[in-house]
């Protein structure tokens, strides 16, 4: 009896050892990951910029974070979230940047840095192809789909009457529009051609709703990646690898 | 610490007049809420009666059937898939109001469970008293009415508070549909200010009070219902 609980002690000893010294190692290998892996916060529902293909994220913000992590000489990891939770993810440090088709905002500024831009957008228009809504000012009154804390949900809440309603995905947005369900979605301009594409009965008006810019957010206390990664895009954009990036998945848009 | 936090509740709050989209979403979580415990209420004990007068019986053996058929369906669903059905495909040509769509999936998904919970009130009555109330000249739906459904339904009383309560909480999801409902109230506020915990910590709040209230009301009520046990 008593030579059991001697051998149980001595067990649990050893346990709770190896299991610190379990600790300590893996503490110090995921500190040293952590330095190696760039987190990119993204909501993958937003071609050509970031989609799934296959189980792969895959699009333009992809494939510049991949190229600015080889400039860095680090690995990039992908979080695929909701739109709205990218900023916080990036803000509170659960991700280092963000991707996700992001446009500069004197709001989105007070709670992160901006890099330089490094793609162009516009906010578009998409009806039904019978639609008598012919540009933006014939939207006043009317039902307006976007997605949640895109731009296109901020500007459209300062149309005058409009009803806003704000759905989690782009796409369900132009499904309610197909189905008669809204009068029209504001959306940026590049998975709006992939939608209408896919969706039968749309059409984009000419004539945009605003022009912004893209870039890549940062946290607001890590001036050094800021610094880091800006130089990177330079780098990128010098070296032409930039355009040639965005020229694979735009032009692949209108074969 | 005190001045940041007041900061962050100005600005999630106030500016903007934001406390309005949590007002109005507490307003559409009520309203759905509500409509949806009636329309609960009314197919469970319509389908509870059915059920129990085939276990019973032995008659109503089609219409049995197609209850079990519903509360098949419906329990082996999750409600977000139920909405959007609802919303995306059922009317999927139509402009529907989405409180309406939410009020219907909600409520058909509360009649399942709801229905379930009467039955297990009705068949936890002893057989006796179906026979006693029988012997006196009542016939069946006599008895069902006057000796059967009055204690079973201070029997089922607790489950169904508690279903009502998960009702309550489970119409969080309707911000699928894109109906501003109380979470997606937090949430559209969240997509302004980019803080997660003002809005979330004010959500969760409210639905803890709203349950607490209703709490209260269903044990007032079992308290009146249980004074005449003696």
């Amino acid at each position: 009896m008593k030579m059991k609980k001697l051998v149980s002690v001595l067990l649990v000893a050893a346990c709770s050892v190896s299991l610190v010294a379990c600790g300590g190692k893996k503490e110090e290998e995921k500190k040293a990951e952590e330095d190696k892996t760039l987190v990119m916060a993204t909501n993958a529902e937003f071609p050509p910029y970031e989609y799934y293909e296959g189980e792969e994220v895959v699009g333009i913000d992809v494939d510049i974070a991949k190229a600015v992590a080889e400039e860095l000489g680090m690995e990039l990891k992908i979080e695929d979230m909701a739109f709205d939770s990218v900023i916080p993810a990036v803000s509170s440090g659960k991700a280092d940047i963000a991707l996700a088709g992001l446009t500069v905002t004197d709001e989105r500024k007070e709670n992160l840095n901006f890099t330089d831009t490094y793609a162009k957008a516009t906010q578009v228009i998409i009806v039904k192809e019978d639609s008598a809504i012919a540009g933006p000012d014939d939207l006043e009154g009317k039902k307006i789909g976007v997605q949640l804390g895109t731009t296109g949900d901020l500007y459209a809440s300062d149309i005058k009457d409009a009803e806003v309603e704000q759905y989690n995905k782009g796409f369900e947005a132009v499904q309610a529009t197909m189905q008669g369900k809204i009068d029209a979605v504001i959306i940026d301009s590049e998975p709006a051609k992939e939608f209408v594409a896919e969706a039968e009965g749309l059409k984009i008006l000419d004539e945009a709703f605003t022009e912004e810019e893209y870039a890549i957010g940062i946290a607001k206390d890590n001036d050094e990646l800021l610094e880091k990664v800006n130089k990177a895009l330079k780098t990128l954009k010098e070296s032409g690898k930039l355009d040639e990036i965005v020229a694979e998945y735009i032009k692949a848009d209108a074969e | 610490m005190l001045q940041t936090l007041q900061d962050r509740f100005v600005t999630n709050f106030i500016a903007d007049d934001r406390w309005k989209y949590i007002l109005e979403g507490l307003g559409v979580t009520l309203r759905v809420t509500f409509f949806a415990v009636l329309i609960g209420i009314v197919i469970g004990f319509m389908v509870a009666v059915v059920r129990s007068t085939y276990d019973r019986t032995g008659k109503l053996k089609i219409l049995n059937l197609f209850c079990k058929l519903y509360l098949t369906v419906i329990r082996g669903t999750p409600v977000v898939v139920q909405l959007l059905i609802i919303y995306f495909v059922i009317f999927g040509s139509s402009d529907i109001s989405k409180t309406l769509v939410a009020v219907m999936a909600f409520g058909l998904n509360s009649g399942a469970y709801v229905a379930e919970i009467f039955r297990s009130g009705i068949m936890s009555i002893d057989n006796g008293q179906f026979e006693a109330g029988r012997s006196l000249g009542f016939n069946y739906v006599q008895t069902m009415l006057h000796i059967i459904m009055p204690q079973a339904f201070k029997n089922v009383l607790p489950a169904l508070g508690n279903e009502f309560i998960v009702l309550l909480k489970e119409t969080s999801v309707s911000g699928y549909i894109a109906l501003q409902d109380l979470t997606k109230a937090g949430d559209i506020i969240r997509s302004r200010t980019y803080d997660a915990f003002m809005p979330l910590i004010a959500v969760a709040l409210i639905y803890l009070a709203m349950v607490l209230i209703f709490t209260k009301l269903v044990n007032m009520l079992e308290r009146r219902l249980r004074s005449s046990d003696h």
